[in-house]
């Protein structure tokens, strides 16, 4: 009969307590973000979709070499290039030399993972993370990026 | 309820509880046959987002299936990473800094932490009580921008790479962890309050889903399923790996093979790892987080190699059969939630719904994780 | 009051305006404080969040009502209109003060629980007509819970009678009159004469938890158990038939709140006798109310023999021993 009132009085005890926990905290402020109106800033380390990087001139630094689109476990970087001969003066005399220009640089957005591997694998320091991430729309084709395409909307 | 129930086996009918069912987490499937309130035979139905990831991992070469590993269990990404590039390092002898070593275990832990506390709020909003979760997940959001700040994102880190890490850790990272620790513990100390002693929870779970040590060794169930049926067993303490044998730590074992030691177990653990994260940030030595020497290409020599940790879903194992080259000749995940998952068929039958459904939220399912 | 049909028809439309008006804001209210409880603001956005309930009744009529193949019909669409209209009928006899009563009845703490009675039926026929697996153990569950959880409840109502000598709210209310000490909650009774009871918290406690329990709140909302029943009795119900069940539990909340106060908490009378009047009444329920809520987002649910148990084995016996020393103190005071 003891063990009956005394299961009583602390059941009773603990849901005290619940409802003590509960009420404190009705009192504390609100940790959430009102998301549309408000938004956080990314960490420095944020991994977004990638961009590509440009070097003094406005061009991508990117010379093509391919290691990113060969490192993409998803295979969403296509990237295409072609060369273009141009004049460097070596030892005083003009020389003919050909250098790959990036033309194409693709990343299929939609079968990203965003495990960042292009980016570590890229010995030029040409690709970088972006730190968009309110990345929404109803059609398929929107996440068909083209990098070199964003890259010149951003410096113009 | 306990005590000896009499079913009419002539009068069931089948319940189909999932795939889309607020209680399964996910696209699980179980085919219950009830007599009323009661079960008499369930059926756990897999494979709704199977995705191969055992064939990717064959196909792909080894860096490239680093980020499919942390898309197994998306709570508890991190310690799925640490076996494969354990794994991978060991086959292919590669060396390790002592301070990544550190900064694995830093990872792996906070990891856990943040996987047992949604755990936790998922497990009450499994009984009812939603407010809890609420209150988890905010102490988790904290675990997470410390790490979003190291690793760069929020769920699938893919932090860890073969022989280091990704990125150092600042000392920013190691002022907030230190900031953070006493936060968890006093929130530890109100979920203890909310919800351990509540009445209701303590009735729903005293004595209820019984799982016992040798249905675990019958299905292979380990992790906090085992050590809540009092087997002790822990790979970080029975065959340590990484630097976990330097570490002053317990294994949190409770006998009651109930829901509730199941419950038990996993707050312990987490007041464990914190134990574990002080004593890293205290050792945490200078240097590298990467080796000098490392091959550009990573072709393990011919040979079978397997490396178990302790995820915080129990023993999770990885074998890696290589033939020399850039690709696994065979991939093979040995996933914890699966064996645990294994054993609620039999573990339930005779069983009421509502109990079964608790039993179910204390194995800790994560879906994607038992179909791969 | 003469009851003439003029009058009736006034009193119902004000109930259902009533009736329809919190349910609405109830609605908002609960999310809102289940919101400030979990450390988010809950619906905010336009006014407050005050633009929610419209939009939200706007959408629930403007959406097509499916009938599953196979279900009951008949029962299927007369369920939600059994769930809201006896709330709605309960309202007709509460006293809100002294002056504003629609028919004040000599049996109306009888008529209230006899329309209570027809809030299980309604899930009954709603987990049944729709034939549906979790509908149909909802509906059991929640006929089960029905039936133990009145049987305590009018035994401690048989404890306010016993004191007060009636059934009728507005007398009951009316005797509670002047300040705090004279209300039925409180060990001693002065309203008329020197009564000590020190027995009522026990009756007001039982009481709260039955009518937590007989509207089917949290933590004994075994009838729609999201985790394990899906949605339960109200699985296959969209537009406005889950509209109306939606109305009335709130309805059914409100009323709850009402009895309380009326039977316990002194009615529209002021805590310490000044200005008597419907907005103490109205304080009084609200209060009560958001203790509902409070307590729906503090605890788990508990299992369906768990509340059998507390119902048959905790609150029964109490509540019979409840009565007796009641009379007996009534007897020897």
């Amino acid at each position: 009969m003891g063990a009956y009132f005394s299961e009583i009085f602390l059941g009773l005890k603990s849901l005290a307590i619940g409802l003590g926990i509960t009420f404190k905290e009705f009192f504390k402020p609100v940790v959430t973000v009102p998301y549309p109106f408000e938004t956080i800033k990314m960490s420095e380390r944020y991994r977004g979709h990638i961009e590509l990087i440009e070097d003094e001139d406005g061009k991508p630094k990117c010379v093509a070499c391919g290691m990113c689109q060969r490192a993409c476990p998803s295979g969403c970087i296509s990237l295409a290039s072609k060369s273009v001969a141009y004049e460097v003066e070596v030892k005083g005399e003009m020389k003919t030399k050909k250098k790959k220009v990036l033309t194409k640089y693709d990343l299929n957005f939609t079968t990203c993972s965003l495990c960042g591997q292009c980016v570590e694998s890229c010995g030029f320091g040409a690709v970088t993370f972006s730190k968009e991430y309110n990345l929404a729309s109803f059609n398929k084709e929107d996440f068909h990026f083209d990098l070199l395409k964003r890259l010149e909307e951003r410096n113009s | 309820m306990s005590g000896p129930i009499h079913i009419r086996s002539d009068e069931t009918f089948t319940l189909n509880v999932g795939p889309q069912h607020p209680a399964t987490h996910g696209v699980l499937r179980v085919k219950m046959e009830m007599d009323g309130e009661y079960i008499v035979k369930a059926e756990t139905v897999l494979g709704y987002i199977h995705r191969m990831h055992e064939l990717m991992g064959e196909n792909r070469t080894y860096p490239q299936v680093l980020p499919n590993l942390s898309r197994l269990d998306y709570l508890g990404a991190m310690g799925y990473t640490h076996a494969h590039v354990l794994a991978i390092e060991r086959a292919a002898s590669i060396e390790v800094p002592e301070r990544a070593e550190y900064i694995r275990v830093l990872m792996v832990e906070l990891n856990r932490i943040s996987s047992h506390l949604f755990w936790f709020g998922a497990f009450v909003m499994d009984l009812g009580g939603f407010t809890p979760l609420m209150y988890a997940i905010e102490d988790r959001e904290h675990i997470l921008d410390l790490m979003e700040a190291v690793t760069g994102s929020r769920l699938t880190y893919c932090y860890f790479r073969f022989g280091g890490l990704y990125n150092d850790v600042d000392d920013d990272f190691i002022n907030a962890t230190r900031a953070v620790i006493p936060r968890l513990r006093k929130s530890l100390k109100k979920y203890d309050a909310l919800v351990t002693g509540n009445i209701i929870f303590r009735k729903r779970l005293e004595g209820i889903g019984p799982i016992s040590a040798e249905m675990c060794r019958k299905y292979g169930a380990t992790g906090p399923v085992a050590r809540g049926a009092g087997l002790d067993f822990d790979v970080r303490k029975n065959e340590p790996y990484s630097v976990y044998s330097e570490f002053d730590f317990d294994i949190p074992v409770y006998h009651e093979c109930d829901s509730l030691a199941r419950y038990n177990v996993r707050m312990d653990e987490m007041e464990q790892s914190l134990r574990i994260i002080e004593q890293a940030l205290d050792k945490l030595p200078e240097g590298p987080i990467m080796p000098k020497k490392k091959p550009k290409l990573i072709k393990p020599p011919k040979g079978d190699y397997y490396q178990a940790v302790e995820t915080a879903r129990g023993s999770f194992g990885i074998r890696i059969v290589s033939d020399g080259t850039k690709n696994a000749y065979r991939f093979k995940l040995r996933s914890p939630t699966y064996s645990n998952m294994s054993l609620f068929d039999e573990a339930c039958e005779g069983m009421m719904i509502m109990d079964a459904l608790a039993m179910m939220g204390s194995l800790d399912l994560v879906i994607p994780e038992i179909d791969r | 009051m003469d009851l003439t049909i003029f009058n009736a028809v006034i009193a119902v439309v004000i109930a259902i305006a009533f009736a329809a008006a919190n349910a609405a804001y109830l609605v908002l209210a609960e999310r809102r404080g289940a919101g400030r409880i979990q450390r988010r603001p809950g619906p905010n956005v336009n006014l407050f969040g005050l633009l929610q309930p419209p939009a939200d009744g706007i959408k629930l009529m403007t959406k097509q009502l499916m009938i599953p193949g196979g279900a009951d019909k008949a029962l299927f669409m007369v369920a939600p209109v059994l769930a809201m209209a006896p709330a709605i009928m309960s309202f007709v006899t509460i006293p809100f003060s002294n002056t504003i009563v629609a028919h004040s009845m000599n049996v109306g703490v009888l008529m209230i629980f006899a329309f209570a009675s027809f809030g299980g039926m309604a899930i009954l026929l709603a987990g049944w007509g729709s034939r549906n697996k979790y509908g149909v153990m909802a509906a059991v569950r929640a006929v089960s819970q029905n039936i133990s959880y009145e049987v305590p409840m009018l035994i401690t109502v048989i404890t306010i009678v016993m004191m007060t000598g009636t059934m009728n709210l507005h007398e009951i209310a009316s005797l509670q009159s002047g300040g705090f000490w004279n209300w039925n909650i409180f060990p001693v009774s002065m309203s008329d004469g020197f009564m000590l009871q020190p027995l009522m918290p026990i009756s007001f406690l039982i009481f709260f938890i039955c009518s937590l329990a007989e509207t089917n709140r949290a933590p004994f909302d075994l009838g729609e158990a999201e985790s394990e029943l899906v949605a339960g009795f109200h699985t296959e119900y969209g537009s406005m038939g889950f509209g109306l069940f939606f109305m009335g539990e709130y309805a059914n909340i409100v009323i709850g709140a009402s009895l309380i106060t009326i039977l316990f908490l002194g009615g529209w009378g002021c805590p310490f006798g000044l200005y008597p009047g419907v907005w103490w009444f109205l304080l009084k329920i609200y209060l009560l109310i958001f203790s509902f809520i409070w307590i729906r987002w503090t605890f788990p649910r508990t299992t369906i023999y768990g509340l059998l148990n507390l119902s048959w084995k905790i609150l029964i016996p109490i509540s019979l021993f409840n009565l007796l020393l009641t009379a007996g103190l009534l007897k020897v005071f």
